[in-house]
Formats: C-alpha cells, sequence, structure tokens
C-alpha cells in the first residue's frame, strides 16, 4: 500500500497531471490580483501628497498595539473578539496557506525554518486557528443575517444593503477553512487507512473532527476528496485574493498599511497642501478638495480600508442627532466613487464633471461635523474624517458655498476679530464687571508684563453668561499665586473653528494677529479655560509658549498642596464630569478635571457610559453655535439625558461651549430644576479656601 | 447681458455703535468697520447668477474715495469683472441727485441691458436708483426680490405690502433696485479678495466723465444734512419694577384690563 | 404761497392711512399752505375715494384712465409729471409704492428729494427743515432741503397726526390733461404671499418674536403662551428670514398689518417696519433685555427681562388663573 497521492503527482483520469493547476492556479491568480492591485493604485499616484513617514517609532508602536494587539476591536465586545480571532486566525495560516499553494506543485515543501518541532507546534497550532475560525465565521454570519446589529443598517438612501456581501466572504471563509481541513483529514484517514499511520491532526479540532469521520470512507474516496479538496482550496484562496481588493475586504490587505500610515498626532488639522508652506498658500491655484484627485493618498487609502463596521456612525453624535451625517457613508461613497471612475475592466479613467459635494456628498452632510473626533477615535483601522471635512470644506469656501448663517460671523470675525462682531475694545469688559472690580484687577499685557498669558477667547470675553468663567479662571490664578495677565483688545479669535470650517486665510490673519501679539508681551505660558483656544494654541499654532488649560493647573497646585479645597457645599447633589471633545479626545486630558473634582471633599461625582475618549460631543462650539442644522434631536439634549440617566443633577464641564450647548439642552429637554450645567471653573472658585 | 451694478461703501450696522462725535456735528467713525451695502451685495449676486446663465459681464461702480475701493475688490473677488472708481474731491458733498448724475454719465460711456443698485443704503433713502433711471429715461423698478430674464423684456417681482408680489413686465434696458433675500449670496473669502488684490481698477474724475462740476458735490446737492443727533427719548413706556413674581402679577392685571386675557 | 399736492394711494376703494396724516405734515411745511390731495385709478373705486377725500382735503385732483387701474409707478409718474406744477411740494408715502415713484419724479419735476420724513421744522425762505433717519433707525439728522424750485417728499407712515377731516372740498377732474401714459413697464399681476395656517391678522391678542428667541427651537415656548392666551403667534422680519416661521406670520410693512387689541412684543427691538405693521394703537407690552431697546419707546408697558425665562413663568401663572 501506498500513500495518498498529493496533488502535485495525481493524474486526473490516469493522465492528467493535476500539478498543471496547481502551477497555473497561482500565476493566473497572482497575475489577476497584479493588475487589479495596479488598477487600485492609479488614483493614489495621482493623489496630492502627504507626510506620513516622519515618527517612525510611534508608527511601529501603532503596528504593535492596533493592528496586531487590536486594541480599538474590544471597544465593542461581541463584534470584537470575533475579528480578534479571524483576524489571529487568519495571521497564523497564512503560513498554512503559502506552504499550501507551494505544495501543490512541490508536494512535501516545508517553508525554511518549519521543519522540526517548530513546525510541529505549528501545525498544531493552526488546526486550532482553523476550527476557531470556522466557528467565529458561523457566529458572525448568525450576527450579520439574524440580529442584525443596527450600526450594519444601510439607510434607504446609501442604497442597497451590505449584509450579502459580508455573509458571502464569511462564506468564502469557511470555505476556506473548511477545504484546508478536509484536504488534511482526507490524507490522514488515507494514510491511516492504507498505513496504518497513527498521525492525527489536533485533538478536538475541525480537521481532527473530519478525520474521525471519514475513517470508514473508501480509499479511492478520500484519495478523490484529497485533490478535490486541494483545488477547492486553491481556487477559493485565489479567488478571495482578488476579491479583496474589489469590496470592503480589501481592508485585509491595506490595514496593516493604513494603521501605519495614521495620525500620530491629535489635535491639529493638516495644511492645505503637504509641502506648501502658509507663505506660499496665496500661489495654490486652488484650496482643498472638490473633487476625488484632491484627497491626499493616504485618505485615498482610507478609503479602501474601511470594512465597513458601521462603529465611527455608531459613536458620531451628529449622527445620532437625526443630522444627514454619517461618516461610515464619507467613507464608503468616496471608495465607491474611486471603484467607479477607475474601473478594473477597462482601465480607462473617469473624472466627475461636479464637485464631490454635488455628487456625492451633500453641503449640509458637510457642514454637520462637529470635529468632536469620535469616529477617528473608534476605528479599528486608523481611518480618519477630520481632515477630509476640514479640506471639502475649504474647496466649498472657496467656491463660495458657506451657509448663509456662518457668513455673518465669518464676515464679522474679519472685521472686528470676534464672531459676534462686536468691537474690539470691549474685549476686556468683563473685568469691569462691578463686584469682580472691587476686588481684583486684571493685568493689560498691553501696559504690564507677567509670567502668564490668560488666552480668554471669544465666547469668555463677549457672551453675558459666559464671562463669569473668565472672572472665576482670574481669581483661581490669583489664589493659585500664578502672575498673569490677558492681551485684552490685542486678542483676536483663537480661530480653532475658522480653520476647521475651511477658511484658511481668515484663520492665517488670526494667527498671525495673534502670534505677535503672544510674543511682544514676553510670557513664558500660556492658560486658558477655553479647549477650543487650548487645542489651536497648542496644535495649530506654532512657536507659542506652552500652552495649559485651567484644569491641569488646578490639579498641580492641589497636588503641590499651593491650593486647598473646601468640602462640597451642595452635599445632597449628584455631580457627573463631561468631557470636553477639545480638552479630552484632541488633548487627552481626562484625569486632571476628575482629580480637582475629587479633591471637593463630600462631593458625589458619578461616570457618564460615554466618557473620556467615548465622550458625546454637546453639539460643539465656535462657528458651530451659528450653523443651523437640519436635526431630529440636539446633541445637548441627547447629553443631558444621558446624565439624567447616570443618576445626576448636575452637568459639570470645562468648556463654554459645551456650558451654552448643555443649558440651552436642559431648557429645550424641559429638565429646568431637574438638571442644572456648571462650569468647572465655577465650582473650583466656589470651594477654594 | 452686460449689467452695471452701483454699490456703495457703508458703515456696518450690526454690533457698531453710533455715538456722536465730539465735535457733535458727525458720528464718531474711529471704531466704525465698513463694508458693503448689504442690499447691493445681493444685487451683485443676482448679476453674477444672470450672467451665468445667459452670458455676458458685470462691472461695479462706486462713487467714493480711495476706501471705497475695497468694496469695489471685494464684488470683483465674488464674482464681478470689472470695477470701476469715481472719485472726484467735486464730488464730495453729492445728494442723492448728484450721485445719480454722476453715475449716469458712467453709463452713458458704456452699453449696459442692465443696471442695479441695491433698494436702499445706509442713508435710507432708496433714491440713487429710481433718478438714475429718470435721468436715463429708462424704465424702473424697486424693490425687486425676483428677476426672470427672457429677450428684450424681463419679468421682474417686486416686493408690496403683506408679503405679497408684485410682477411686471420691464423692458430691457431698464433699472431695477434689488430688496434683500432675493437670493443667497455666495461667501466671499480673505482668499478670493487676495486673489483680486493687484487687478486693475480704473478711477475716474469729473472730467473723465464729463460731468458738470456745479450740478455735483456740494455745490449742487439741494440736501444737506446739517448733524446727527440722538433723539430725546420721550416718555415711552411704563416700565415694570420689581421680582418676576411681582412683575407677572401686575401685567396680568393690566391685560385683563385691555381685554388681553 | 407754497402749493402742497398729496398723493393718496388707495386699495379696494378705501384710502390708505397715510392720508389722514399728510395735513399735519403739510401744516409743519408752512401753516399757511394749501394742500391738494391726488388720486389716481379707473372706475367707482377712484370716485368713491375722491368723494371721500373731500371730507379731509379742499381740493382733490382725480385722474381716471384705464392705463391708471392698477397704480403701476411708472405710468403714474408720468401723470403727476404731467399735472403737477414744477416748484410745487409732493408729498408721497414712503412705502413700497412710494420708494418706486418718488426718485424717478422729482427728477422729472426737477425738484429737490427728501425720503422717509419723520418731521418737518418750517420753512426758512426756499429752505425746507426736515427730521429724518439713518443707520436703520440708530441715529436721527437734521436736514435742509432746497424746495426753491419744489421738492418731492416721502413721509413716513404714522410719523404724523391724523386730522378729523372737517374739510368740504371739491373734486377737480384732471383725466384729460396727463397725456401719454404709455410706459416701458406693464403690470402683469399680484401674486398673493402663501396663506399660512393662521390669519395673524384675525386675533385679537398676538404674542410676536424677535430676534430675542434666539432659536428655532424656543418659539415652542413662545406657542404655549399664546394657547395660555388664547393668542395667536406672529413674528418680525428676522424669524421669518431664518425661515423659522412662514412669512403670513410676520408682522410689519413687508409683512401683514394686524389691528390686535393686545400686542406682546417679545425680544423686539422695534424697528419702525416692524412697527408699522401695528395699528389701532393695541396696548404693547414690550418685553427685552436690552433696557435701550427701541421698542420701550413705543410700548405701553415695558419690562426689561430675558423672554425665555419670562414666557415659561408668566404662562405658568395665567394657566393658574
Amino acid at each position: 500500500m501506498s500513500m495518498i497521492i498529493a496533488p502535485a503527482n495525481y493524474m486526473l483520469f490516469g493522465f492528467f497531471p493535476t500539478v498543471i493547476f496547481s502551477f497555473f492556479l497561482p500565476v493566473i491568480g497572482v497575475g489577476l490580483f497584479t493588475y487589479i492591485m495596479a488598477r487600485r493604485i492609479a488614483p493614489l499616484v495621482r493623489a496630492n501628497p502627504d507626510y506620513r513617514f516622519n515618527n517612525i517609532p510611534e508608527r511601529i508602536k501603532n503596528i504593535i498595539v492596533v493592528w496586531l494587539g487590536q486594541i480599538r476591536q474590544p471597544r465593542y465586545m461581541r463584534a470584537g473578539i470575533l475579528h480578534i480571532i479571524i483576524f489571529a486566525g487568519f495571521l497564523i495560516l497564512s503560513i498554512r496557506s503559502t506552504s499550501l499553494v507551494v505544495i501543490g506543485v512541490f508536494d512535501g515543501f516545508v517553508l525554511p525554518g518549519f521543519d522540526g518541532s517548530l513546525g510541529t507546534v505549528y501545525n498544531f497550532i493552526k488546526d486550532y486557528a482553523a476550527t476557531a475560525v470556522l466557528v467565529a465565521c458561523i457566529v458572525a454570519a448568525y450576527r450579520r443575517a439574524i440580529i442584525k446589529p443596527a450600526r450594519y443598517a444601510v439607510p434607504e438612501k446609501y442604497g442597497h444593503d451590505h449584509t450579502a456581501e459580508a455573509v458571502f466572504v464569511l462564506g468564502i471563509i469557511c470555505t476556506l477553512m473548511i477545504s484546508e481541513s478536509m484536504f488534511e483529514a482526507a490524507a490522514v484517514a488515507y494514510n491511516h487507512r492504507a498505513l496504518g499511520e497513527a498521525h492525527f491532526p489536533a485533538f478536538f479540532s475541525l480537521a481532527w473532527v473530519f478525520s474521525k469521520s471519514l475513517k470508514f470512507a473508501s480509499l479511492e474516496f478520500l484519495q478523490s476528496l484529497h485533490i478535490i479538496m486541494y483545488y477547492v482550496h486553491d481556487v477559493t484562496f485565489f479567488f478571495f485574493l482578488c476579491f479583496l481588493p474589489l469590496g470592503k475586504h480589501f481592508h485585509v490587505i491595506t490595514s496593516i498599511f493604513n494603521v501605519f500610515f495614521m495620525r500620530v498626532k491629535k489635535g491639529n488639522v493638516k495644511p492645505v497642501k503637504y509641502g506648501v508652506s502658509d507663505e506660499e498658500l496665496d500661489n495654490l491655484e486652488s484650496f482643498g478638495v472638490k473633487k476625488l484627485e484632491d484627497f491626499t493618498w493616504k485618505h485615498m487609502l482610507d478609503f479602501y480600508s474601511c470594512a465597513d463596521c458601521g462603529r465611527c456612525s455608531d459613536q458620531c453624535p451628529a449622527n445620532a442627532a437625526g443630522r444627514p451625517l454619517s461618516p461610515r457613508f464619507i467613507t464608503i461613497k468616496a471608495r465607491d466613487l474611486m471603484f467607479k471612475n477607475y474601473p478594473i475592466k477597462s482601465g480607462v479613467i473617469y473624472k466627475s464633471d461636479k464637485l464631490l459635494v454635488e455628487d456625492i456628498y451633500t453641503e449640509d452632510e458637510i457642514w454637520s461635523c462637529t470635529t468632536c473626533g469620535a469616529c477617528e477615535q473608534e476605528c479599528p483601522l486608523g481611518i480618519e474624517y477630520i481632515d477630509k471635512m476640514v479640506d471639502i470644506r475649504r474647496g466649498m469656501v472657496e467656491e463660495g458655498m458657506v451657509p448663509q448663517s456662518l457668513q455673518k460671523p465669518l464676515k464679522a470675525l474679519e472685521k472686528r476679530g470676534n464672531p459676534y462682531g462686536k468691537m474690539e475694545k470691549k474685549r476686556a469688559d468683563w473685568v469691569k464687571e462691578k463686584t469682580f472690580a472691587e476686588t481684583h484687577t486684571v493685568k493689560d499685557l498691553g501696559k504690564d508684563s507677567a509670567d502668564t498669558l490668560y488666552f480668554v477667547d471669544s465666547i469668555t470675553s463677549y457672551d453675558d453668561n459666559i464671562q463669569e468663567i473668565a472672572r472665576r479662571t482670574s481669581i483661581i490664578l490669583e489664589k493659585a499665586g500664578v502672575d498673569f495677565g490677558i492681551l485684552g483688545k490685542g486678542e483676536k479669535d483663537s480661530g480653532n473653528e475658522v480653520v476647521r470650517f475651511g477658511e484658511e486665510m481668515l484663520y492665517q490673519e488670526l494667527k498671525a494677529q495673534n502670534t505677535e501679539a503672544i510674543l511682544e508681551s514676553g510670557v513664558k505660558q500660556i492658560v486658558t479655560a477655553d479647549p477650543h483656544a487650548l487645542n489651536a494654541l497648542k496644535k495649530d499654532y506654532t512657536g507659542l509658549p506652552p500652552v495649559k488649560h485651567i484644569s491641569e493647573i488646578v490639579a498641580e497646585k492641589i497636588e503641590s498642596g499651593e491650593l486647598t479645597m473646601r468640602p462640597c457645599k451642595n452635599r445632597d447633589k449628584v455631580y457627573v464630569y463631561h468631557d470636553p471633545c477639545y480638552l479630552g479626545r484632541h488633548n487627552s486630558i481626562y484625569e486632571s478635571p476628575r482629580q480637582a473634582l475629587d479633591a471637593i471633599a463630600g462631593l458625589t461625582r458619578v461616570e457618564l457610559e460615554k466618557s473620556r475618549d467615548r465622550s458625546f460631543c454637546c453639539g460643539g462650539g465656535g462657528l458651530m453655535l451659528f450653523y443651523e442644522p437640519e436635526e431630529e434631536t440636539r446633541m445637548g439634549v441627547l447629553r443631558v439625558n444621558m446624565a439624567a440617566e447616570a443618576g445626576a443633577n448636575v452637568i459639570v464641564t470645562a468648556c463654554p461651549f459645551c456650558l451654552v450647548n448643555i443649558q440651552d439642552a436642559i431648557k429645550v429637554a424641559g429638565k429646568e430644576g431637574e438638571m442644572e450645567a456648571l462650569d468647572f471653573t465655577q465650582l473650583i472658585e466656589e470651594h477654594l479656601a | 447681458m452686460e449689467i452695471l451694478v452701483c454699490v456703495k461703501r457703508v458703515p456696518d450696522t450690526a454690533e457698531n455703535e453710533f455715538e456722536l462725535n465730539s465735535d457733535g456735528n458727525d458720528l464718531d467713525r474711529d471704531d466704525l468697520v465698513y463694508s458693503v451695502n448689504e442690499w447691493d451685495n445681493y444685487a451683485v449676486e443676482e448679476a453674477i447668477q444672470i450672467v451665468d446663465n445667459l452670458g455676458g459681464s458685470i462691472t461695479v461702480v462706486t462713487v467714493g474715495d480711495d476706501e471705497a475701493e475695497e468694496v469695489l475688490r471685494r464684488e470683483m473677488a465674488m464674482g464681478a469683472n470689472n470695477g470701476v472708481l469715481l472719485s472726484d474731491d467735486a464730488f464730495e458733498g453729492s445728494d442723492g441727485r448728484g450721485l445719480a448724475a454722476i453715475l449716469k454719465a458712467e453709463v452713458e460711456k458704456g452699453k449696459y441691458d442692465l443696471i442695479l443698485t441695491g433698494a436702499q443704503a445706509d442713508e435710507g433713502a432708496g433714491q440713487v436708483g429710481g433718478m438714475l433711471a429718470a435721468m436715463l429715461d429708462y424704465p424702473y423698478a424697486s424693490l425687486v426680490n425676483k428677476i426672470e430674464p427672457a429677450d428684450g423684456k424681463i419679468k421682474v417681482g417686486r416686493e408690496i405690502e403683506g408679503g405679497n408680489q408684485e410682477m411686471n413686465e420691464i423692458e430691457l434696458p431698464c433699472v431695477l433696485s434689488i430688496q434683500t433675500g432675493i437670493n443667497e449670496p455666495r461667501y466671499v473669502g480673505i482668499r478670493g479678495i487676495r486673489k483680486v488684490a493687484s487687478v486693475e481698477i480704473p478711477v475716474k474724475g469729473a472730467g473723465d466723465l464729463g460731468v458738470d462740476a456745479g450740478s455735483v458735490g456740494e455745490a449742487g446737492a439741494k440736501i444737506k444734512r446739517v448733524d446727527y443727533f440722538v433723539p430725546d427719548l420721550g416718555d415711552g413706556a411704563e416700565m415694570l419694577e420689581g421680582s418676576t413674581d411681582e412683575i407677572i402679577e401686575k401685567l396680568i392685571e393690566k391685560l385683563k384690563a385691555k381685554g388681553g386675557l | 404761497m407754497t402749493q402742497i399736492f398729496a398723493y393718496v394711494p388707495f386699495k379696494n376703494g378705501v384710502a390708505e392711512d397715510v392720508a389722514q396724516e399728510f395735513p399735519d405734515a403739510a401744516k409743519k411745511i408752512d401753516a399757511g399752505a394749501s394742500v391738494t390731495a391726488v388720486v389716481t385709478g379707473s372706475g367707482a373705486d377712484l370716485d368713491k375715494v375722491a368723494n371721500e377725500l373731500t371730507q379731509t382735503y379742499s381740493e382733490v385732483i382725480k385722474i381716471d384712465d384705464t392705463a391708471l387701474a392698477y397704480p403701476n409707478a411708472e405710468i403714474v409718474r408720468k401723470a403727476l409729471a404731467n399735472i403737477i406744477p414744477a416748484d410745487a411740494i409732493v408729498l408721497v408715502p414712503h412705502n413700497t409704492f412710494g420708494m418706486d415713484l418718488a426718485p424717478g419724479l422729482s427728477i422729472n419735476l426737477d425738484s429737490a428729494y427728501a425720503a422717509d420724513v419723520i418731521d418737518f421744522e418750517g420753512m426758512d425762505g426756499g429752505a425746507l427743515k426736515l427730521i429724518r433717519q439713518e443707520l436703520g433707525g440708530a441715529v436721527s439728522t437734521h436736514v435742509t432741503c432746497d424746495a426753491s424750485a419744489g421738492a418731492v417728499i416721502t413721509i413716513r407712515p404714522g410719523a404724523f397726526a391724523p386730522t378729523d377731516g372737517g374739510a368740504s372740498g371739491s373734486v377737480v377732474d384732471k383725466s384729460g390733461d396727463v397725456g401719454d401714459l404709455s410706459a416701458k413697464r406693464t403690470f402683469l399681476e399680484v401674486v398673493e404671499a402663501e396663506v399660512g395656517d393662521v390669519d395673524i391678522t384675525k386675533s385679537d391678542v398676538l404674542v410676536s418674536i424677535g430676534r430675542g428667541i434666539e432659536d428655532e427651537d424656543n418659539i415652542e415656548v413662545a406657542q404655549e403662551l399664546a394657547d395660555a392666551m388664547g393668542a395667536v403667534v406672529s413674528c418680525s422680519r428676522p424669524i421669518v428670514d431664518a425661515k423659522w416661521l412662514e412669512k403670513s406670520r410676520q408682522v410689519g410693512t413687508s409683512g401683514q398689518t394686524v389691528k390686535p387689541k393686545v400686542y406682546m412684543a417679545m425680544g423686539i427691538s422695534g424697528s419702525f417696519q416692524h412697527m408699522g405693521g401695528i395699528k389701532g394703537n393695541p396696548f404693547i407690552v414690550a418685553v427685552n433685555k436690552n433696557p435701550k431697546a427701541p421698542i420701550f419707546q413705543v410700548a405701553d408697558v415695558g419690562i426689561v427681562e430675558d423672554i425665555l425665562d419670562f414666557m415659561p413663568e408668566l404662562q405658568e401663572a395665567i394657566e393658574e388663573l
């Protein structure tokens, strides 16, 4: 009796060597795959530049932690576990798959290093890997087809449902697992029967189950099964390889690259064009993204890499409020346009004659984004959104397509340096409030000098209700022994939203004016109570002294003992801290405000389910306050309801815009009397010893 | 269509606070910001939309000094093809009629099918358009909130009381004054303005236009502003004082008496 | 002696209220001047108006022509240019018709032109002294108008006091003197504003909102107050421009004219265009957080509060009655 005949040696119908298939299938498969990849790369070489080769150590860390470690997957536990299993299985089985292809031509081929004990261990592990992947795929298919989690649903306006494609691919993966296991099991059963070999696959693995069930099959049957299963696997494998770039499973190939190239710095906005300095901006023909090829190659890679998991849209506050924005479909629509304009079949390149915002996107969709960053934080593939929205807005601004509601504040910013259009000389009027002015003076850095600049920014300077934040911040700084002053009428809006709404040149002007004023004042550090100002000064401006948020100062001073807090004045209230997007997600300041609040003895504090980097945007700040979105409910109202559900009756926040939005939302939600909103500075100042 | 749009540089009313200067004869202009008259901006947008549909070109013109040039540039950044500044010491102090005479001279230098002005400007008179039309013997329609271009004759809608719209047919060439809300003007950003920063804007004086200095400027003006003042406010309303509850109590009593409840 | 002519527009056989205000304006221009009303139109409506005006004016000039059946300003201008003596003073209301007619008329008559005048301070020789506003009503100005060769003046409706009548004048038909009334502008039709869900002109009590409402979502608060008062919600122009309410809800010269018993002006600044839509001297309650809002000059009762805080409290108190 002899061993089972391997595909490399088999003769179909007695005369046709199947090794020919083993040879040509890979050749055709790889050839077709290469052609498809070339078509897919075509738009990327026509795209705008993107500088993604900096910070290599950070990028390698991302590969290890985000890509290999799948650290973002468990944020959605069930889907996350399933994916981790399938991902790990793929990695492990990639070695087996490669070997299998070669085995079809050279029977007995073993990858270098895999002969010996490593090989044995590997064979053992791979069997369990295949089993786990199969089970995971079945569960995944069940979830997709039967349970249908909400975030996978495709709203009518975006086209047909994607479930069929998802289940199809899961089916392909199952086929791969089953055919490979069956291929092995047939050989094991044959050789056991024919030669008495007792070499079995890993105990209770899929291959093991198959080999046991094939115990009584005839040798002839097993031989045929072995060959058939080999080619089923081979064909499926190369089909799958060529299918990957055609849809959402392209991420299987692009994910490692997308994660390598993902953002390493948070909070900042990309330049109008990489390689073009601020001074050269006037020479550019066109600003922003108007058509597909205006995106950078990394943004295009993002479009390819989307796994259609819907987590970004699930976390998007605009989406939750019923605004026309769904980040997932920003990506999918762009990806589909790339597929359409660069078709695989003909090799022709189509150019859209319409602007993106007339073609696949709507203007409202693009203006709806508050730049909160929840989408980017969530995406397991490192897909970015904010820079794309900013780029599309830059294009719209250049074409004059700005909603009327935003034109007024933009014009006011141009003329007066603040979106309210109020006079420059009134910017520091908040210091004149009667009770405050009796006991406190604030240095004007135009006349005096100080160590620290308190950058107040526009809303805190001009809004009657919010000016109190400025006064409280001043008192806190005073008591903390910080020598500070303000720029007064020399201060202009920080421009955080101006640049994010696409008005680049106005932002450049504000930045230049502020930078000059700040450097002239000679301060060594900057403090602000406005996270939008914090972000702009720290992440977008350059050449400034270090910038801190007031909560950081407070936490530091509490720890050093320079500030002590009195016990809580309202012990019966339940406080909850809402993480502002620009303090938390974009600047990673989560603990300082909490430490400060917890230093108040007897203060009952609960946490919102969506806190820290999962915090839910209040509705947006800066220019977003003026925009009139189409929405079903206000983001602030959703947030207030979350706080009520968490059992709180006081929402503490550390951002003036959050305060405005949440206070308004409390009224609109009809929760006056049940819920109140407080600024961090208010709470702290009240409790300063 | 060759379109001429007359624009004016005016103080921003929105958040500007108007105070008299120390002499009491003019406003304190130090802290004021100026921009193009809002109605004129709607007119330029309308012109752009007409030209987008029918072809042609747009010229914006203003009567003023050097500083007035900035509004011409802004409208050119928006989409007007040409700008003309009519500037001369002799033009200073012109009343509405004088301005219309100056503009008439400019109109006669070109061949315009349509002349647009804003329905009114900072003085709230809304006069120049109608005067210009009569001087040119062109038909006129004011407070236009809809334009339907056609061959030789156009249909225009005028805003009249009660929110109604008066539809008219008017022959070209004609003068129209444009009401706000006729369209949604496109945004003009700083970048747009910088792009047109070096475009040439010809300046024409009284001599270039052939305008008789006696009919314009202070010399020819029949209307002269003597001073600005903030009116004595008089008695006005009975202001209710006290806590909110007290105020509401008093208010309800009064409402009952007046049949409001 | 100064000849003063007052052009009186009318609708459906009823002269506009400004007809009663011209005599006061004329008196302030020149106490001794005679003022002649001028009406143009066609048919029975014209006759009715002309006859009624004889109770206010000693002379009423009537121009009857089918071309004038609808008041096409271009045609009226032609007619008046042929009828009115060159150095007369012509008064026209400052409304959408006046703005259409008067500037061109002043050129045809080679007269001076002054617009939207709110007061006169008599004549000094040929120099007429008047008061008008600029910058959206933010400032007032004293102006001299050289009326020696005539003047066309539009006056602000409601700025002058109405007379009681007490004249017994006669109608003079000058239809034959107008000459050629062809014009290059033809009236087609009036497109009426869409009738909204509610007719604010029929309500006795109006809760009217302005910019102080701040946000579309807050309109609910006003509606609830209106419900409690048995009133209807109306608004000023900015609310309609922002598309938060339909045009049919707008009170003002470019919106609806209302004659309620009680008018609650909530967060309304009180621009004259808005107040111009309120007739009949209702009881006006103004609530505004800006103590300097012009509305407090024309309201009967003023309250300095944020309407978003005040309205719910008022509503509660009313519901408890």
